[in-house]
């Protein structure tokens, strides 16, 4: 909302000093948040005035245009010549070239001489043109910023305009005025107009206000109005979609008169482009008052006006020549030809006042919030009329806007009103809100003196009434205007609004005894801060992804189904759904590593997936204000996809740059198979590692870990060389991806100690010769089960082929230590040991020792 | 230095007749001359190695005063004591003065091992890799462990959420402009009415369905609005939300949490402010300015979020007795933290994944 500030000041003592700045500061204590400021001033500055062409003289040019050589009078003849500076002619005729043609002699115009400043830095000076010496310029009011019109200079006598020569222009234009401009937060509906900002400067300020409703006076009704019948069959929660409808007719208007210019230099900082005399007077009373109104060309209309809801299958030619397909919900202003407007939205062609009109009829109506809400979503129309009603407009101001309207048509458009009105509808019951005495106090935590209460409430418009005895309180009947206002909570809001938030103390609650972080939280910062420390970088990525990238990463599995959850309104088509996995975010951001110069990467990223199962979400949602029975919220609760957390990370070029006295190592399958036993090391976790097949990993070079009960952790290993190639990364790239809620879940609340045996250790060296496909953690494995509880440790140390064995077969060689808890083993205890282990490493495997 | 040649025909047995370079155990002169000899020539090693050929050569079995002890068991007894007189101190000189030369030869040849192993050290190579924590995530914990420091408890939630959750349980009507406010993502069908949060306040929702009252809980995490990437906005960013709910809550009570917050996190002349706006889920509702003391170009008002005492209806939708409990609640950007804290111009920084962002804060804020 643009509060011009002479508009303000006719309801609100603003000190006449102050500027945009100053008022916004003020309206920002009451809850209003400052947005900008608007001042033509900035930009345009005089002298600037008023001149009367004395003569013009029509000079062809050889490029085919005519000139034109005026002398325009910019002093009154035989007054004091006041103006002085370079260019200005001490003759009080100033010599112009202009090249529009639209004036003649005589005409009053607008004059920027020498030493003005256009909008957009242009400095006016007396320059040499066509042959003569410019000195100045007659303006057009695109040139000074007021409109778009740039076929020709502004001729004053077009706005109904005859000032005296050497008037200052920007007064007459209303170029010295300025605008606050305000956020209004959606319940304060009232703040979209004058008469509500005016009210909450005088809220701020503690001074007078003047309520430009009540300047109006509507004279008593006498007969029947056109006639108007509310039939709403379908309202929306009970709540009619029209109750109040007024109409006034005014006839022998001349819409083709000009807006005045203080009318339209106040529409224009408010923000509203001046259209016609019409228009924007019904503009200028909504922005006033806050009640957005319709004009019908009375001659256009047929018979009694409807206002009902649509039928299926109607259509409306509107305002802006769209033919729109109407739905059942819309409600609609109708005559006998149908639809001619949808209510509170925008109103149809077929009725529109047009230059040729004469007669119009008048609409000052109330319309329910919601419904005015939804047609204007359904057909996307945003206005200013469909902002207010959303956001709730008095209903009792409906005729006082229309009698507004009235006048100013009278006044500027010419014409005689009809006696008869029409008014149907049924106000509201006034909404009285019950306030105990103690209750601000316990809600705000400082003392209230009923002075305080009754005064901040009066001074709002709301009826106050005490009530003694037991209940000890305030009967509160709420302002029109302030159809926000239903609880005490609301009345308390406004209570301390008005004294200022700053009056509240502070306390310091004790919460009661806390329990710390979850062990969950525990454990996740423990081993992201792992994870950082071990030289991964932590980065953020966004959770949306296109198709393919779920595809190809969101399962292991390649031609499985893999449902995703499908944005209604993405950002972006390409990245529509949320992610299955978190690793196409990071290949995106290694992308941009990549392309900012850093090749060397070594990312993770913790988040959460989103995996859909067979239901997604729920059918209805339950009304607000009531807790949900069980089985509601429990629906409500299955509805919701899993979105198990997920740390992911991909590793690219080198671990460490190459450098001086350190030979570059770079990254390898071997690093993101390594990072995840870390991980599990780090959390506590036995894991179990396999080879693993993963459609977005090598086929040969994939880790897959599970726990020991066979539950899924993940996958780590290099990236498939397809992937590599469709997303352009680097060759070799790796990656891993963990579910850290299974990995979490499945760390022991407690670990228990293990005993330290200071015996000392035996270590057998194995070397077992088995097929190439044998993989070496299976055999480590045979190794260990087999080795008996005299084990403490086994690790592969070295793989071999070549020389001494066979093709197709290859050696590994590990490392057995053994040790007891309670005595120095023999060599023969460690050899029967080893060699238990590795029967059955044979047994499994066929190795043989060599 | 070069290697001492060995006295022709010391190879042969000590017990021969002394050879001419042997000094006389009864001539004081002779072994005074040797001894002489001897110190000579340790003065003179140079290094270990010379000194070693100077012990065999005046030390060893065969140096010309070990000859010539062995020599005094072949002298008449009477003679025995003045020759053992002659020649015991002279060989304890020749020892001492070894001794005194090898530590002073040691200590050379120490100190020149030492002078040659030196190093570069601003040459020493970055062995280890330079991981690091994203300041969003090391921010939130900094904000959680104050709040869990004042008794509270962290609570978390999904991100894709049930509208329910998300709007109507916190009184958003389904209808009202304010639900419009939240530029919220969709999920398809609409009809399935999931929503990604536009909060963290459903996390509140659920901790009050879910908990034991009093609650006082933190809810850290993040949330999505439907705007475009530039300087100030992100669609996805992440915020903080606290929500306390007992007997006898005041708005005093919350202008004291606050305060007692933002003194933790920006020096004890932090300050709150409160300015009145709108929340559906809250009323009163106010926007929160801190008092920044160490804001870039000097101290200043800063906006950072909203707060209010928690709408009754909110409580209702959760099946807590409004007559019985107020609450309060706030919610604040950990970005927009980030960008005033720690001077952070550029939101897209945040979430572009430059690892210059997050490396150059390491692990701390």
């Amino acid at each position: 909302m643009r509060v011009p500030l002479s508009w303000l000041r006719e309801y609100a003592a603003v000190p006449a000093d102050a500027t945009a700045e100053d008022v916004m500061a003020e309206l920002v204590k009451v809850g209003l948040e400052e947005e900008d400021v608007h001042r033509p001033t900035d930009d345009l500055s005089g002298p600037i005035v008023v001149g009367q062409v004395l003569s013009l003289v029509k000079e062809p040019q050889s490029n085919g245009k005519t000139i034109n050589w005026c002398s325009v009078r910019v002093v009154p003849e035989g007054s004091d010549h006041t103006l002085t500076g370079d260019g200005i002619d001490p003759s009080g005729v100033q010599g112009i070239v202009c090249g529009a043609h639209n004036f003649v002699e005589g005409d009053k115009v607008v004059v920027t001489l020498p030493g003005a400043v256009l909008p957009g830095d242009f400095r006016i000076g007396p320059r040499t043109t066509y042959g003569h010496v410019s000195a100045g310029m007659i303006a057009s009011v695109r040139e000074l910023g007021i409109g778009e019109d740039h076929d020709g200079i502004l001729v004053l006598s077009t706005l109904g305009l005859d000032p005296e020569v050497g008037t200052d222009a920007m007064e007459l234009l209303g170029l010295y005025d300025e605008a606050a401009e305000i956020n209004v937060t959606p319940d304060r509906g009232y703040c979209f107009s004058l008469r509500g900002v005016a009210r909450e400067y005088a809220h701020a300020t503690g001074t007078a206000f003047t309520d430009p409703a009540a300047a109006v006076v509507v004279p008593p009704a006498r007969g029947e109005g056109y006639p108007v019948r509310l039939d709403d069959g379908a309202p929306v929660y009970g709540v009619p979609g029209c109750d109040r409808f007024v109409a006034r007719t005014v006839r022998g208007v001349d819409p083709t008169r000009p807006t005045p210019p203080w009318m339209s230099a106040r529409l224009r900082l408010a923000g509203i482009r001046s259209i016609s005399l019409v228009v924007d007077i019904s503009n200028y009373v909504m922005l006033e008052l806050g009640q957005p109104l319709h004009f019908y060309d009375l001659d256009r209309l047929s018979g009694e006006i409807v206002v009902r809801r649509a039928a299926e299958g109607e259509t409306l030619r509107t305002l802006d020549d769209r033919v729109r397909t109407l739905d059942a919900g819309d409600l609609l202003i109708t005559d006998a030809s149908g639809p001619i407007g949808i209510a509170g939205v925008m109103g149809g062609a077929s009725t529109e006042v047009t230059d040729g009109t004469r007669n119009v009829l008048i609409e000052s109506a109330h319309f329910d919030d919601v419904s005015i809400g939804r047609s204007r979503r359904r057909h996307k129309l945003p206005s200013e009329a469909s902002k207010r009603f959303e956001r709730g407009v008095d209903w009792h101001v409906a005729d006082i806007a229309a009698q507004r309207a009235v006048d100013l048509l009278l006044e500027l458009s010419g014409g005689t009103v009809d006696d008869a009105v029409t008014d149907v509808g049924r106000a509201p019951e006034p909404r009285v809100i019950e306030l105990a005495a103690d209750f601000p106090e316990r809600l705000i935590g400082r003392e209230f003196s009923d002075e305080q209460i009754t005064g901040t409430l009066t001074d709002l418009g709301a009826t106050v009434e005490r009530v003694d005895g037991a209940e000890r309180g305030y009967r509160v009947t709420a302002p029109s205007w302030r159809s926000d206002l239903a609880t005490r909570e609301d009345l308390t809001e406004e209570i301390i609004r008005l004294l200022g938030y700053d009056t509240i103390p502070s306390s310091l609650p004790v919460a009661p005894p806390g329990r710390g972080l979850t062990r969950v939280q525990q454990q996740r910062r423990r081993l992201l801060n792992a994870l950082a420390a071990a030289g991964l970088t932590e980065v953020l990525s966004y959770p949306f992804v296109g198709a393919r990238a779920n595809t190809v990463f969101g399962s292991p599995e390649e031609g499985a189904a893999v449902p995703s959850v499908k944005l209604a309104n993405p950002l972006s088509a390409e990245l529509g759904f949320l992610r299955r996995s978190v690793l196409p975010g990071l290949v995106e951001l290694a992308k941009r590593n990549q392309s900012r110069g850093f090749r060397d990467l070594a990312l993770f990223e913790a988040g959460a997936v989103f995996l859909p199962g067979d239901t997604l979400g729920t059918g209805s949602i339950p009304p607000l204000g009531i807790k949900p029975d069980d089985a509601v919220l429990d629906a409500l609760y299955a509805g919701i996809p899993d979105q198990p957390q997920m740390v992911a990370g991909l590793f690219t070029g080198h671990e460490v740059a190459p450098s001086a006295g350190v030979p570059p190592r770079a990254w390898d399958w071997a690093d993101a198979v390594d990072i995840v036993q870390f991980m599990a090391q780090v959390t506590g976790v036995d894991v179990v590692v396999r080879q693993g097949s993963h459609q977005a990993f090598h086929p040969g070079r994939t880790a897959e870990f599970s726990l020991r009960s066979g539950e899924l952790l993940g996958f780590a290993g290099e990236l498939h060389p397809k992937v590599i190639a469709a997303e352009d990364l680097p060759a070799r790239t790796v990656a891993f991806e963990v579910d850290t809620d299974v990995l979490f879940d499945a760390a022991a609340d407690v670990i228990v100690a293990r005993p330290l045996s200071t015996y000392p250790a035996a270590t057998q060296d194995v070397a077992l010769v088995v097929d190439s496909a044998v993989v070496a953690g299976d055999v480590l494995e045979a190794l260990r089960e087999g080795a008996g509880e005299l084990l403490e440790e086994v690790s592969l140390f070295d793989v071999y082929t070549g020389q001494g064995i066979e093709e197709g077969r290859k050696s590994l060689a590990f490392a057995l230590r053994f040790r007891a808890p309670d005595r120095t083993l023999t060599a023969d205890e460690a050899s029967a040991a080893r060699d238990t282990a590795v029967a059955v490493a044979a047994a499994r495997f066929g190795a043989v020792q060599r | 230095m070069s290697e001492t040649p060995e006295h022709p025909g010391s190879g042969a047995s000590g017990s021969d007749a002394p050879d001419a370079g042997v000094p006389d155990p009864l001539d004081p002169a002779s072994v005074a001359a040797a001894v002489d000899a001897a110190l000579a020539d340790i003065a003179a090693a140079a290094d270990l190695d010379g000194l070693k050929a100077a012990r065999i050569a005046h030390s060893g079995e065969k140096s010309p005063l070990s000859l010539a002890n062995r020599g005094i068991g072949s002298l008449p007894k009477e003679q025995k004591s003045a020759a053992g007189k002659n020649i015991g101190p002279a060989r304890g000189r020749i020892n001492q003065a070894l001794a005194a030369r090898t530590t002073e030869l040691e200590a050379e040849r120490d100190a020149r091992i030492l002078v040659e192993e030196a190093v570069d050290v601003t040459a020493a190579p970055r062995r280890r890799r330079t991981g690091a924590c994203h300041p969003l995530s090391t921010l939130q914990e900094r904000v959680s462990d104050v709040f869990v420091g004042m008794g509270w408890e962290i609570a978390e939630g999904p991100e894709l959420e049930s509208e329910w959750f998300n709007f109507d349980a916190l009184n958003f009507k389904p209808d009202h402009p304010a639900r419009e406010m939240q530029d919220t993502f969709f999920v398809e069908p609409p009809e399935a009415h999931l929503v990604l949060r536009t909060h963290t306040s459903p996390v509140q929702v659920r901790s009050m369905l879910e908990r034991e009252l009093p609650i006082y809980v933190l809810c850290p995490g993040k949330v999505f609005r439907t705007d475009e990437l530039d300087a100030t906005h992100t669609p996805v960013f992440h915020q903080f939300e606290g929500l306390a709910i007992d007997k006898g809550l005041t708005m005093a009570d919350l202008v004291g949490t606050l305060e007692h917050f933002t003194q933790q996190l920006f020096g004890d002349d932090a300050k709150v402010r409160l300015r009145p706006n709108y929340f559906p889920f809250t009323e009163p509702s106010a926007e929160l300015d801190i008092w920044h003391p160490g804001a870039k170009g000097g101290p200043r008002w800063i906006e950072w979020g909203g707060c209010g005492m928690v709408n009754p209806n909110v409580l209702r939708a959760t099946g807590i007795d409004p007559e019985v409990y107020s609450g309060f609640a706030f919610g604040m950007g950990i970005e927009r933290a980030l960008m005033f804290r720690n001077e952070v111009g550029d939101m897209r920084d945040m979430i572009e994944g430059d690892v210059r962002f997050s490396e150059h804060f390491g692990m701390e804020i």
